[in-house]
């Protein structure tokens, strides 16, 4: 058999890690929505290397599932943050804490 | 167990190892390189490349219609939307931090800690007993997919449609304009509406 099932494990790991630290540490509305996108990735990796392992089609599916989640939700998440740059100029996370007051 | 496969079948298992290494190093560094840039369209491009290494990571698991589809939807569909509103909305680059550098430290740390519990929970994962299933490479083929979304999936297939369909007019909601201006003026009322944006940011420092 190829590279052991931890390796892929490990690699979904640290991409889901980068994509979480990501997520903290940009203030840009399109950057922290590449970091989801890249989170979503690392566990659609999961899915596909269990998949292999155990001969199950069923990862393969769910895979499929969670590609077609992240198309509307690149579709909803844009049109918000069309919306949001509309009001304020800005997508800057740190801009929308308009309700704080 | 290497001694009695023959040489061939060991040239072929090395080369899925240095594959996977070689994709896989290419897949952090795209990753890192996203968090890394200040500019919205150096990440999305270094996303494009994690997508890539991934599609081909998929293609290594025998799973190639995935890896088209990762192809298809992430480094077609999706990223392209992305690039368009990054371009639309002429982003310039992140301003300099503004926050408590510390709080990059603190983020950095809990990084850390869900680095190691992930690896952690997928160490025990990974060391359970395999139930030595017999690996095939049939499973990821268009067919069989095909087979099993419509006929054991077919109400989460219906389900998804009728999200994407949700999705679709939600987005087209969202980012339309309440009034629907006449083409040519709509560089006008975006000059317009561009002059009286100091005027218009003032309801927030007001608060």
């Amino acid at each position: 058999m190829e590279p052991s099932l931890a390796g892929y494990l490990a690699l979904s790991g640290i991409l889901f890690t980068i994509g979480a630290v990501g997520v903290i540490f940009k203030r840009n509305a399109i950057g922290m929505f590449m970091c989801i996108e890249l989170m979503l990735n690392a566990v659609n990796l999961t899915f596909i290397a269990f998949s292999r392992y155990y001969a199950d089609v069923t990862g393969q599916l769910f895979v499929f599932m969670v590609m077609s989640v992240a198309a509307a939700e690149a579709a909803v998440g844009l049109g918000i943050i069309i919306a949001f740059f509309r009001n304020s100029q800005s997508i800057d996370v740190d801009d929308a804490s308009i309700l704080k007051n | 167990m290497y001694l009695s496969v023959s040489a061939s079948r060991r040239l072929i298992l090395m080369a899925y190892d240095v594959l996977f290494y070689l994709f896989a190093g290419f897949a952090i560094a795209c990753a890192i390189s996203m968090v890394y840039h200040r500019n919205p369209l150096y990440s999305a491009v270094s996303l494009v490349g994690v997508f890539i290494a991934l599609s081909c990571i998929y293609v290594t698991l025998a799973a190639p219609f995935i890896a088209a589809v990762q192809i298809l939807i992430y480094a077609g569909a999706i990223m392209v939307l992305v690039v368009f509103v990054i371009m639309l909305l002429n982003l310039e680059e992140d301003r300099p931090h503004s926050r408590l550098s510390y709080l990059y430290v603190v983020g950095g740390g809990l990084g850390l800690i869900l680095l190691a519990q992930t690896l952690f929970v997928f160490y025990a994962v990974s060391s359970a007993p395999n139930h030595a299933v017999d690996q095939s490479e049939t499973v990821g083929r268009t067919i069989s997919i095909g087979r099993a979304m419509y006929t054991d999936y077919l109400l989460p297939v219906e389900i998804v449609g009728i999200l994407l369909l949700m999705a679709t007019v939600g987005g087209v909601v969202l980012a339309r304009r309440l009034s629907q201006p006449q083409l040519e003026l709509i560089v006008d009322q975006e000059l317009e509406r561009r002059n009286e944006g100091d005027e218009k940011n003032d309801y927030r420092i007001a608060f």
